[in-house]
């Protein structure tokens, strides 16, 4: 008995040692997502990015990635990603930032890629996307839809980047219809179908006729569909879901940044940075245009356009605060500054915002 | 036929100490099946699990980390289920131990000299005590089932987390986003070597304690007795309504200030998660710890070794996060089903059936 424990041990020992020699040369990155890499939104596009980067690096490259990760027990994760020879560890959730500014100080040779965060040192960068773009077309294509004039908002957390979605896809509809409504729910969840569900639910029932979500999860756009009414997708084109209710979805589309930023690494030009990219640079796209007459559809083809050349900013001053005050000056974008901390909603939101 | 369990007529003390072990050989061996079935070598799958993380420094004092919490709960669980009383809201605890401890720190954030981290941990201690009395009162009082009530009230526990911080404590430099300020300096517990934090001191000081208590003294004997016969102990002038306020006390006590440690180190802050359900694995430790907190010291760390593992089998073989979990609900299987074959013997009967055949 004790013989053969002792030679499985062996073989074992042997069997470790001999992945880890073949695994030599590549580039390894590697990602941490807060979700399941099945949640069909948020974790789910990062892990699209990570094929990206396969997908155009070939053998070059190595990627790994760690998924469910709670993260009040994320930092020992990460350090284990950055003792298994990660030279770049993408964390992709808000909650990673300060166990990620914490490895990073012990691994000043790893680069360290933080999603939406706001701190960064000379080996990790933050990136996040201009989402709010998106929101202000399917703000346009809401108010030419919707025949009560009332959209329903199901939100998560009222941090900046949600609170200057709400504004954009406010000030998207009021180029339509100057008295559009929009009723809006706090889930305090990024991920809970049943909550997200109940939150639609509720928003129906209260005359609102399309759903848009600032949440994870299909649910509420399969309730849509359920009632026969409308909604968008968040993260990644739910059509599959929803075929009758998705009008169009916001995509992230991390691949062109990863490849970017992976390719640096490998040539040594990388550098500490805040990256927050838009249409532009392909990080924002819209899902097909679908369920809408084709008006519409050429409206937001057109309000796209215009946003990506950069002809269109949706925060163009002057806007007018729910405050009746007034913020930027007339013709001139916001300052990025102010739309990263946005803490105020613009004239037209039914709702208080948390504080 | 039936399939009945009947009681053995004596159990043997052999394999009394052998169950946990025959439990976790059959976990491996089950566990290598699951490797198998999943296509990759059993014995390279059990290796990153069980062997890789014990063998390099940094996973090690890991592992120390993860254990200390697990048995700092899990000690004071196994002193409960030893006396027949089901805290099953352990998590609730913990999450009240982290809230009251954090007052000093989130409310005096300029409070920096050694007194301000005493204060802390006894809050702490005093928070998760008085969280675990609540349905200690309601068993004693009104005789409610200590199971739901524990269990319920860890949800209202981690509610008001939530709520506290998105709320009130809200870092108002945190750009709305739900976390109150980090502790800094002495709010947070010093470590041994940068890593290992003072809760590991804390669990090995109650597994000795504990085992101290339950083995030397008069109270021991009474927790055990009330457990064990309660008729007998009721004879001996022995109050059930104070060991389960007693029992309730002690487990909540330990949870609170497991809670409190997470934060003032790994966390650093409070935010709506603490913990990832140390509450509960601990269930799982004080009964692989055979209810002896010196057991619990090892099934502590061979459960944060399930999470390390896990970790690294995601990382190393590329499988789901979901193996961790599997292997504590094996290891739990195996470990209640070896217990209950140790008391009782299972007996196919056909007894009944057959008669009734008979007769017609």
């Amino acid at each position: 008995m004790k013989k053969l424990l002792m030679t499985a041990a062996v073989a074992a020992i042997a069997l470790g040692l001999g992945s880890t020699a073949s695994l030599a040369e590549a580039y390894k990155a590697c990602w941490i997502y807060v979700g399941p890499v099945g949640d069909g939104g948020w974790s789910f596009q990062h892990d699209e990015g990570r094929k990206a980067v396969v997908a155009e690096l070939g053998d070059k490259v190595e990627t790994v990635f760690v998924e469910n990760v709670p993260e009040p027990d994320s930092d020992r994760t990460i350090e284990r990603l950055a003792r298994d020879g990660c030279k770049m560890i993408f964390t992709t959730s808000f909650g990673f930032m300060e166990p990620t500014l914490k490895v990073a100080a012990k691994f000043p040779d790893v680069k360290f890629e933080h999603a939406t965060g706001y701190k960064t040192a000379p080996n990790v960068t933050t990136y996040n996307s201009k989402f709010h773009e998106g929101r202000y077309v399917i703000g346009q294509i809401a108010a030419k839809m919707s025949k009560t004039g009332t959209a329903g908002y199901i939100v998560s957390f009222p941090i900046p980047e949600v609170v200057a979605g709400i504004n954009a896809f406010m000030l998207g509809a009021q180029t339509v219809n100057p008295d559009f409504k929009v009723k809006i729910v706090w889930a305090n969840t990024w991920f809970d179908p049943g909550k997200e569900a109940d939150a639609a639910k509720v928003l129906l029932s209260q005359g609102a006729d399309i759903l848009v979500q600032h949440t994870d999860s299909t649910a509420p756009l399969q309730i849509a569909q359920e009632q026969g009414k409308l909604g968008f997708g968040q993260a990644s084109d739910m059509m599959a879901f929803a075929p009758k209710a998705q009008l169009t979805a916001i995509v992230d589309s991390w691949g062109p940044y990863y490849i970017r930023r992976v390719k640096a690494g490998m040539d040594g030009t990388w550098a500490s940075q805040q990256s927050w990219d838009g249409m532009a640079e392909g990080n924002v796209t819209m899902a097909p245009y679908a369920n809408m007459p084709d008006d519409v559809a050429k409206m937001a083809t057109e309000t796209q356009a215009a946003i990506t050349a950069g002809t269109l900013h949706p925060f163009t001053g002057p806007i007018t605060k729910q405050d009746g005050t007034v913020a930027g000056e007339a013709g001139k974008p916001l300052p990025d500054g102010d739309i990263l901390g946005m803490n105020w909603y613009v004239k037209g939101v039914d709702d208080k915002l948390p504080q | 036929m039936r399939l009945i369990l009947e009681k053995r007529a004596d159990r043997s003390p052999f394999f009394a100490i052998a169950s946990p072990f025959l439990a976790l050989l059959l976990t491996l061996i089950a566990g290598g099946l699951i490797f198998a079935l999943r296509g990759i070598n059993p014995l390279e799958g059990l290796y990153v699990y069980f062997i890789e993380p014990l063998t390099q420094l940094w996973s090690v004092e890991q592992l120390i980390v993860k254990a200390a919490p697990l048995v700092l709960i899990g000690v004071g669980l196994a002193v409960c289920y030893m006396a027949n009383v089901w805290n099953i809201g352990a998590e609730g605890q913990l999450t009240m131990g982290a809230v009251c401890g954090s007052i000093a720190p989130v409310m005096f954030p300029e409070w920096q000299d050694p007194s301000v981290l005493v204060v802390m941990l006894i809050m702490g201690m005093i928070g998760g005590a008085l969280y675990g009395a609540i349905p200690g009162l309601l068993k004693t009082r009104f005789n409610a089932n200590e199971i739901l009530t524990s269990l319920m009230l860890v949800y209202v526990a981690a509610l008001f987390l939530d709520w506290l911080v998105r709320g009130p404590w809200r870092d108002p430099q945190g750009y709305n986003f739900p976390v109150t300020k980090t502790f800094a300096g002495w709010q947070l517990l010093p470590t041994f070597g940068g890593t290992i934090h003072l809760g590991a001191l804390f669990a090995l000081l109650a597994c000795a304690a504990l085992a101290f208590v339950m083995g030397k003294t008069l109270i021991g004997f009474e927790i055990k007795v009330t457990g064990n016969a309660p008729r007998a102990g009721r004879f001996a002038g022995f109050s059930r309504n104070r060991m389960v306020m007693l029992c309730f006390l002690l487990s909540g006590g330990l949870a609170g200030l497991a809670g409190i440690c997470e934060v003032a180190s790994v966390v650093g802050k409070l935010q709506p998660q603490i913990s990832p359900g140390y509450g509960f694995a601990a269930i799982i430790v004080a009964f692989l710890g055979r209810l002896n907190p010196l057991g619990v010291l090892f099934a502590g760390l061979l459960l944060a070794l399930s999470y390390i593992g896990g970790e690294a089998a995601q990382v190393t073989l590329g499988i789901s996060d979901k193996i961790a979990k599997v292997f504590q609900g094996i290891l739990l299987f195996f470990i209640l089903s070896c217990d209950t074959l140790i008391l009782y013997r299972i007996k196919f009967e056909m007894g009944r059936v057959g008669a009734l055949k008979a007769a017609e």
